[in-house]
């Protein structure tokens, strides 16, 4: 009967309560108690995604202009397809053009093995020659094998674009915010010190922070080329913009933890005598774990909200920037694909707040609360 | 009563080799928190000697100041004024020397049973072998009976179980002595007898210098050899002590109708009641309000003579 607590554990720990009827019912528990649970989380969500599709058609029918038109949910549906069948025949045909590339750099690379041979058996200036277009011919070759396909980004390299924007942001975010936290939570001084900062900075949008961490990136790119860094200017512009934006929940709710952790806890290190930094690692960081993981939640939610908008401004080529180029382009399929990336936006938000809700689950021991 | 009496030679008191040194004597210890308008005297003048090797037991009612008194012996507060003294050291600050089982158990949710005992063990004994150290927490797993739970966090454990593990994590830290604040407070009934059962076996092998705070009487006499009331606070300060002359090892079942046990009991508690009940009395009395002084003023009436009324 392990594997059923087992289950229902990890229902519980990865907030999927539409899992736990199910796992009853394998286990062989009541069928009316679970089908009722079947009811609560899986045909009435259903049952509340139909109609409102059926509302969306029925405003798609209805919001309509001379050059516009808001998509029905089919439209949408196709929109989308289309996007992902685009992806495929783009990486198909980048695949196609990378092995011819290929197999031009492998002929190209026998050649210059044939000339360098014949290099050998010549003499004097003939030997030079040869040796010269030999190191041509290899150059070619290599640059035929590094070739990488340029063509325009795809939907699916704008998702990946923006993930990894959002992740580097929330990732600076995490390193400034945990450490402050920590240090206000520790320190009343401290933290009356950095609280007129919180509190002025806290609700700033993130359009106004962008020129400035346009400038900031400016000045540390100063003097050099294109191409030369490891981060693109856009990207890094949206990256700093998101982890200005969502520094501030994870900072909050760490000082809340690190302030809160329990006396007896305390009390159990003043009596070992702990050395300040035992007292950190063992007692103060896993107690306020919960509430830090509490406030990186919120912080992801928000970084991937402002992502979005950030990428529009900053032209970093992913969801914010296909949503404002589509805008702009304004073809048949505008609204249709708009809408989908909207959806597609908020499942990837969806999924993105579940992993921080498991991973909060399991640093709280004995209460992991539901979504 | 603000000066405690210890030990009064009592009438009765059967001859015994003089008392050994104690191990910890408070001294004219006050206690209060806050300042100003909102100071509150929680203890005033205890003086106590803890005796090497003696189970001493302090009873009171709740609210009387007795987690105070574990918090200062612990040394994690610092007594107002006074001093307490172990082994002619005054108590600065906390120390494994004095271990301390709190009332809610205070384990660390994210360790499990034997990571929670490890934590003091590794700290208190660093200079040991990895594997010595593993023996020990697993002898003190083993010795509250646990060891089928050694892998389980305190949240998958009862509350009898988690004193358990509190018990272990204080006792594995081989203090010199054992502060126990209210250990069993929190459990029910029964969970309750059998831990006071296993705590007379573990003391009554290791003999080793304790001093339990409690509100319950019996258990104050089926584990103790002295038992000092607690008069109520605010200003709470020590009652005279009770020897508890019962042959060791003692019997829970057979005590309940040995008529030392009950003649104890009874004085024990008719003590704490009277002295509640005083305490009281002076709260009532001291706080009656002064006479207040009333003006010379005669009664008049003001009716408006009948004639002149319309």
């Amino acid at each position: 009967m392990n594997w059923r607590g087992n289950a229902l554990k990890f229902c519980d720990v990865a907030g999927l309560p539409a899992l736990e009827p199910f796992v009853r019912l394998l286990a062989g528990e009541d069928v009316k108690e679970q089908l009722k649970g079947i009811a609560k989380f899986v045909v009435l969500p259903v049952a509340a995604v139909a109609v409102f599709l059926l509302l969306w058609s029925a405003a798609a029918r209805t919001v309509v202009t001379d050059s516009m038109q808001l998509p029905s949910p089919t439209d949408t549906w196709t929109a989308g397809k289309e996007l992902f069948a685009m992806h495929s025949a783009q990486r198909a045909e980048d695949l196609k053009v990378k092995q011819e590339k290929t197999m031009q750099a492998v002929t190209l690379l026998a050649q210059a093995n044939s000339v360098t041979k014949q290099a050998e058996s010549a003499t004097g200036e003939r030997k030079e020659t040869l040796l010269a277009n030999a190191l041509v011919l290899k150059k070619k070759a290599v640059q035929a094998a590094n070739y990488r396909p340029s063509s325009a980004p795809t939907f699916v390299d704008q998702i990946i674009t923006s993930l990894k924007t959002v992740f580097v942001g929330f990732a600076i975010a995490t390193l400034i915010a945990v450490p402050i936290g920590v240090l206000c939570g520790m320190s009343p001084w401290c933290n009356a010190a950095l609280t007129p900062f919180i509190q002025i900075f806290k609700p700033v949008s993130p359009l106004a922070w962008l020129p400035l961490a346009f400038l900031i990136i400016v000045w540390a790119y100063s003097g050099t080329k294109p191409g030369e860094n490891f981060f693109d200017k856009a990207f890094l512009i949206s990256a700093i913009t998101v982890s200005l934006c969502s520094l501030w929940p994870t900072l909050v709710n760490t000082t809340l933890g690190v302030a809160s952790v329990d006396k007896d806890y305390m009390n159990v290190a003043r009596v070992l005598k702990l050395s300040w930094s035992q007292q950190l690692f063992k007692i103060i960081l896993p107690a306020s774990l919960p509430l830090m993981f509490a406030g990186l939640r919120i912080s992801l939610g928000v970084g991937w909200m402002v992502l979005i908008a950030a990428d529009m401004l900053a032209q970093n080529p992913g969801l914010g920037k296909f949503v404002w180029d589509e805008f702009q382009n304004g073809s048949s399929q505008t609204y249709a694909r708009i809408a989908f990336s909207v959806i597609i936006i908020g499942l990837i938000g969806l999924l993105l707040d579940r992993i921080m809700i498991f991973m909060r689950n399991l640093v709280s021991f004995g209460d992991p609360q539901a979504a | 009563m603000s000066v405690a009496v210890l030990d009064r030679p009592r009438s009765k008191a059967i001859a015994r080799p003089a008392p050994p040194d104690p191990l910890i004597s408070m001294r004219a210890v006050c206690k209060g928190y806050g300042s100003g308008v909102t100071r509150n005297e929680v203890l005033s003048n205890i003086n106590l000697n803890l005796r090497k090797g003696e189970f001493l037991a302090i009873v009171g009612f709740s609210g009387s100041g007795k987690t105070t008194l574990t918090k200062l012996l612990a040394g994690l507060e610092i007594p107002d004024s006074g001093e307490i003294v172990m082994d002619n050291e005054i108590i600065k600050g906390p120390s494994q020397e004095r271990g301390i089982v709190f009332q809610n158990y205070s384990l660390l949710p994210w360790l499990t049973v034997r990571g929670n005992i490890a934590l003091s063990v590794d700290r208190v004994f660093k200079h040991w072998s990895r594997g010595e150290r593993r023996d020990h927490v697993e002898k003190f797993i083993e010795m509250v009976g646990l060891s089928h739970a050694v892998h389980r966090r305190p949240h998958e454990l009862s509350g009898g179980m988690r004193q358990r593990v509190s018990l272990a994590r204080t006792l594995a830290m081989k203090p010199n002595v054992l502060l126990l604040d209210e250990p069993l407070s929190a459990l029910d009934a029964l969970t309750r007898s059998v831990l006071q059962e296993e705590i007379l076996k573990i003391w009554e092998e290791e003999r080793q210098t304790c001093l339990l705070i409690t509100n319950d009487v019996d258990e104050a006499i089926l584990l103790a050899d002295r038992i000092v009331p607690l008069n109520p606070g605010p200003n709470a300060s020590l009652g005279p002590a009770f020897s508890v002359e019962l042959e060791r090892p003692r019997d829970k079942t057979a005590l309940n109708h040995n008529e030392t046990f009950k003649g104890l009991r009874n004085a024990v508690t008719n003590y704490l009641v009277a002295v509640r009940q005083k305490s009281r009395d002076d709260e009532a009395l001291a706080s009656e309000a002064p006479p207040i002084e009333l003006p010379e003023l005669q009664p008049r009436s003001l009716r408006v003579p009948r004639g002149r009324a319309g």
